[in-house]
């Protein structure tokens, strides 16, 4: 993107065609994503203003499931930019939970130990997902797929064998203190809601040993996290020459190869990316709850891919953002939990969820295919 | 491409529709169920219904939640989106502790009452700050069941786990060991939801274990596929078979002879009374000194008409 030639860009130029300025912002692929964040906003604040989904605790309920979907959509997107998918992105939060807990509780490791070795197991193992996938040719769906498998099977076995058991507690104990456990788990800005509080503006605890306290205590790390991962992810993708390579990667691998670009590496690399992610994910959740569960983590792949999808990105690969990708787990995460705050019955949730998932992107292409002649 | 918008905007407008019947205010209190269970889980139904029963009875809103896959993480989440949506209630089971239990007090903190059902204990209720328990104490209930088998002759058994992954139902099979007066050992396997692999499974660890001569089932979900297991080997009737819970098939196999008993934790007492009693204490100021005790109760050949009539939707 930033590689043309300034002697080459002349105006006279006949390859660079003008683009006004108001149609260059309407292809962007997070058009969509704008659109339908809005959209679910309006509709939730019509539908649900008065359920407590606006208020401090329903924002951070929401906020909190949107920033877990963006953090793995991050990843995925990446990915599926580089023309790949990753389904065992669910099994891996498991996996790596789990690890976490029998480093760091069962074997007795220092807590940060424990979390270094789970990420440099996770990613190896998206190496690994990556490796084979350019190595054999075959599809990333399958061989992803098998991950899925493989991880999910070792998550329950491992755990079993030694412990006999499947879900591990003490968590909370063995990180106390732990400088990198408290990256994942801390509430930062604690000041400025105790603040908020004193002027009234958040309510406060009413009884109990918490009485007076703010209800909201702060920001979750796992939002900071999240906000990380995109701000990196975004500028990676559109503002370095790596991003360009992820691009051509997934655009046409082999013109990619024809012009210098390592597409195999490029592509491993983005495996890693998504183990990555996953990792954080497990991280985040395990050292919020304290506990690691051999169950956690079923169909998060989908749903990063849902995300992913909502935001403008191709499943063919080439096309997509980071910020649309984002702006994707925003509405999913919104839909998601504002249909409960609606009063929406439990289980037709997943049909309005649906529906609304669909018309999302539904929405999303044909807005860009009429805006921009897309044929 | 018109008649494609004109779909589109139909279905906006049905489930719109729809969303409006769903979303009726009731008068008076609000009051939010959150269990553990995943989907797929029938045995969930009677809750359903006598909560939709008692949230009529009293005249009061009642919703039921539930992470879609079983995952605790995310039933910490629908109770803190419980509790921030300000209801009079909050009746949960608590599954984890671990997990579930800042949620639950966040919720307490803030000033809803919160009831445990189902899973969990009196001493987990009261640690974290609930009115009380409404359920069967897990352990104890498999001890009574344990003791009542070995009374029958029982020696070795077979516990089907469908639910690996919670670690207080798999106390009903510590318990019926202890009742037994056996190591629990390898006798509990992990059957997974699915039935074709529970029923694989069960014949499975039959065939590699011949003079097993006990099976406890947790559940419909495992007990069902197990009936067919048994039948397809010619055991039906033959082996001793108890089992939590019940259901139509299980019913129909104590009927017929092929289970011996079914404990009943009355789901529907565990739905219905957190209803009653919280609304009796918000409108009378009036609350039960004690935690109530849903189940054991043991179902055998005897008395089962009304049981069989009922079974699968209040009982």
């Amino acid at each position: 993107m930033s590689e043309t030639q300034p002697a080459a860009g002349g105006p006279d130029d006949e390859r660079i065609k003008e683009i006004g300025g108001l149609r260059t912002w309407l292809i962007r692929p997070e058009l969509g994503g704008i659109v339908g964040v809005i959209t679910v906003f309006v509709f939730f604040g019509i539908l649900a203003g008065d359920s407590g989904m606006f208020n401090p605790q329903g924002i951070l309920n929401w906020s909190q499931v949107s920033a877990q979907f963006m953090i793995i959509a991050v990843g995925a997107c990446m990915l599926m930019v580089a023309g790949e998918f990753d389904l065992s992105v669910g099994s891996m939060i498991g996996f790596a939970g789990i690890s976490i807990a029998m480093f760091g509780v069962v074997w007795g490791l220092p807590m940060w130990i424990a979390i270094l070795i789970t990420f440099v197991i996770c990613i190896a193992i998206g190496a690994i997902n990556g490796l084979i996938v350019v190595r054999t040719g075959l599809p990333s769906f399958i061989v992803t797929l098998a991950f899925l498998f493989i991880l999910r099977g070792f998550t329950i076995f491992i755990p079993q064998t030694v412990e006999s058991r499947t879900i591990i507690g003490g968590i909370e104990d063995a990180a106390e203190g732990d400088w990198l456990a408290s990256i994942f788990s801390a509430d930062i800005m604690q000041w400025l809601f105790v603040l908020m509080a004193d002027w009234g503006w958040i309510d406060t605890f009413t009884r109990g040993t918490r009485e007076g306290e703010p209800v909201v205590t702060g920001i979750p790390m796992l939002i900071v996290w999240a906000l990380v991962l995109v701000v990196v992810g975004h500028t990676i993708l559109t503002r370095t020459r790596y991003g360009n390579w992820i691009f051509a990667a997934g655009g046409d691998a082999q013109a990619a190869r024809y012009v210098g670009v390592p597409v195999d590496r490029v592509k491993i690399s983005m495996f890693m990316v998504t183990a990555f992610c996953s990792t954080v994910f497990a991280c985040c959740q395990v050292f919020e709850f304290g506990t690691a569960a051999a169950d956690r983590g079923i169909l998060k792949e989908f749903e990063a891919i849902i995300a992913v999808v909502i935001g403008g990105a191709l499943l063919t690969g080439g096309y997509g953002s980071v910020v649309g990708a984002a702006l994707g787990a925003i509405i999913f995460g919104v839909v998601q939990q504002g249909l409960f705050f609606a009063g929406v019955e439990n289980s037709l949730f997943r049909v309005f969820l649906g529906v609304i998932l669909l018309f999302a992107v539904i929405l999303n292409t044909y807005v860009r295919r009429i805006i921009t002649g897309e044929r | 491409m018109n008649s494609f918008f004109k779909t589109v905007a139909v279905t906006a407008v049905a489930a719109a529709a729809l969303m409006g019947g769903t979303a009726v205010q009731a008068e008076g209190e609000r009051y939010i169920l959150v269990s553990h269970a995943p989907d797929s889980d029938s045995w969930w139904n009677t809750i359903r219904n006598a909560l939709a029963l008692a949230g009529e009875q009293m005249g009061v809103e009642v919703e039921y939640r539930n992470p879609p896959t079983g995952d605790i993480a995310d039933m910490a989440r629908i109770i803190e989106q419980a509790a921030a949506s300000g209801p009079d209630g909050i009746i949960t089971t608590l599954a984890d502790p671990d997990v579930l239990g800042d949620s639950i007090t966040a919720a307490v903190d803030a000033g809803i009452d919160v009831i445990i059902m189902n899973s969990g204990t009196p001493d987990q209720a009261r640690e974290v700050g609930a009115l009380m328990y409404v359920g069967q104490p897990e352990y104890d209930a498999g001890y009574a069941a344990g003791l009542r088998a070995a009374g029958d002759g029982v020696t070795s058994f077979l516990c089907v786990n469908h639910v690996i992954s919670n670690p207080v139902v798999a106390e009903r099979c510590s318990g019926f060991a202890d009742g037994l007066g056996v190591d629990l050992g390898d006798s509990m396997i992990d059957a997974g939801q699915d039935p074709a692999e529970i029923q694989n499974r069960v014949i499975a660890y039959l065939n590699a274990n011949p003079d097993t001569d006990g099976i406890l089932t947790l559940g419909p979900t495992s007990a069902d596929p197990t009936i067919l297991a048994l039948e397809e080997m010619g055991l039906a009737g033959d082996i001793y078979f108890g089992t939590f819970d019940l259901g139509e098939n299980i019913v129909a196999g104590i009927r017929d002879g092929v289970i011996q008993w079914g404990i009943d934790q009355q789901p529907f007492l565990q739905a219905y009374l957190p209803v009653v009693v919280l609304t009796n204490y918000h409108r009378y100021g009036v609350l039960p000194g004690n935690n109530i005790n849903s189940g054991p109760g043991f179902i055998t050949a005897d008395g089962l008409e009304m049981v069989e009539a009922l079974a699968g939707e209040y009982r």
